[in-house]
């Protein structure tokens, strides 16, 4: 079980380019769907405490859903398997290759890639949106949180703060 | 040397909280304005090629910087160092505080919550589409990409490299 957290996170590591959320495709692929580890709704909630936490979103979540699977050593193999792609492929640029990244090919590549990174996540969007806004109360905490993301600004984490209060006061 | 680097990197992973981007004002003031590591310009080369190499950007930095200033054991602590405060808080809020997930008051909470991180993936992507200034034309490719995990079920990372290669193919140079 630890080997296999530690080559799953490492593939997702690989693999998410962009950042923090660009690695929720791959987790709803493996951890939700393919095994079943946990449901979409427990992912999401590690999701919510890993914004809250100091730290990366990737590899806080890899921390808190290995330690969830496989304890404490799951945790150690989820998190340096998600760190470690990038980590030799940083160390190879840094000492070769530095000016491939400005390849016309590599350019070329990231103009396919951007775009596919959005509608990925789009789709992961609309899952956690399914799974999470059933009824009116969470369709009206949906659309003030993304009302205050998109007109207000608002810093993430005080939008799930405030939410958490709404959800003690309204459920 | 290495042990800075380590505990530079642990002030920055123990304190931005929010991730990615959050880190970056205060990376470049650690690394380029206090101790003067990496030159100005050097450090936005830097944060261009964490940004277009996957896993978190961050982290990517750390390993960057760190190599440039001790080779591989700078990376490694540096690495390690960005990585240990989350890894810790996340390692406690995982072994004492899941045991208050039943509570009442915290479900109620998480209730709340919930349909709030529906809205921030949600608003990641709008966040997304306009930080990597796609053209118009290419959302076909994210229209492409959401059929493609959606209905047809394919891996993520095949159509990760179907788009990359899509991108070879179709892109005009310099464009």
């Amino acid at each position: 079980m630890v080997f296999k957290l530690f080559i799953l996170f490492a593939k997702i590591g690989a693999f998410s380019i962009g950042g923090g959320y660009a690695m929720l495709p791959f987790i709803q692929r493996e951890v939700i769907e393919k095994n079943h580890w946990m449901t979409f709704q427990e992912f999401s909630d590690i999701l919510a405490i890993s914004q809250m936490t100091p730290g990366p979103i990737a590899v806080n979540s890899a921390t808190f859903v290995g330690y969830k699977l496989a304890g404490i050593w799951g945790s150690i193999f989820a998190t340096l398997g998600v760190v470690l792609p990038s980590f030799l492929m940083i160390i190879l640029i840094a000492s070769f290759f530095a000016k491939v990244y400005e390849k016309e090919l590599v350019k070329k590549a990231f103009m396919g890639i951007r775009p596919a990174i959005v509608g990925l996540i789009a789709f992961s969007a609309y899952g956690i949106t399914k799974t999470n806004v059933i009824d009116f109360k969470s369709s009206a905490i949906f659309i003030l949180g993304f009302s205050s993301l998109f007109i207000k600004k608002m810093d993430p984490i005080y939008v799930i703060i405030i939410s958490a209060i709404i959800g003690i006061i309204v459920y | 040397m290495i042990f800075q680097l380590f505990k530079v990197f642990a002030k920055i992973g123990a304190f931005t909280l929010g991730g990615g981007y959050a880190m970056v004002p205060l990376i470049q003031s650690e690394v380029v304005d206090k101790k003067q590591w990496i030159e100005k310009d050097e450090f936005v080369d830097i944060l261009a090629v964490a940004q277009s190499t996957p896993g978190a950007l961050a982290i990517n930095m750390a390993s960057f910087i760190g190599y440039r200033k001790k080779g591989i054991l700078g990376a490694v602590s540096a690495t390690l160092g960005c990585i240990l405060p989350s890894f810790l808080s996340i390692l406690f809020i995982a072994m004492f505080f899941v045991r208050f997930m039943d509570r009442e008051i915290v479900k109620k909470a998480f209730m709340g919550i919930r349909p709030a991180v529906a809205a921030l993936i949600a608003f990641s992507v709008f966040k997304i589409a306009k930080t990597s200034r796609i053209k118009s034309v290419w959302y076909l490719v994210s229209v492409g990409a959401f059929a493609a995990v959606g209905f047809l079920k394919l891996d993520p990372i095949f159509v990760i490299l179907i788009s990359a290669f899509t991108g070879i193919i179709f892109a005009k140079r310099g464009e």
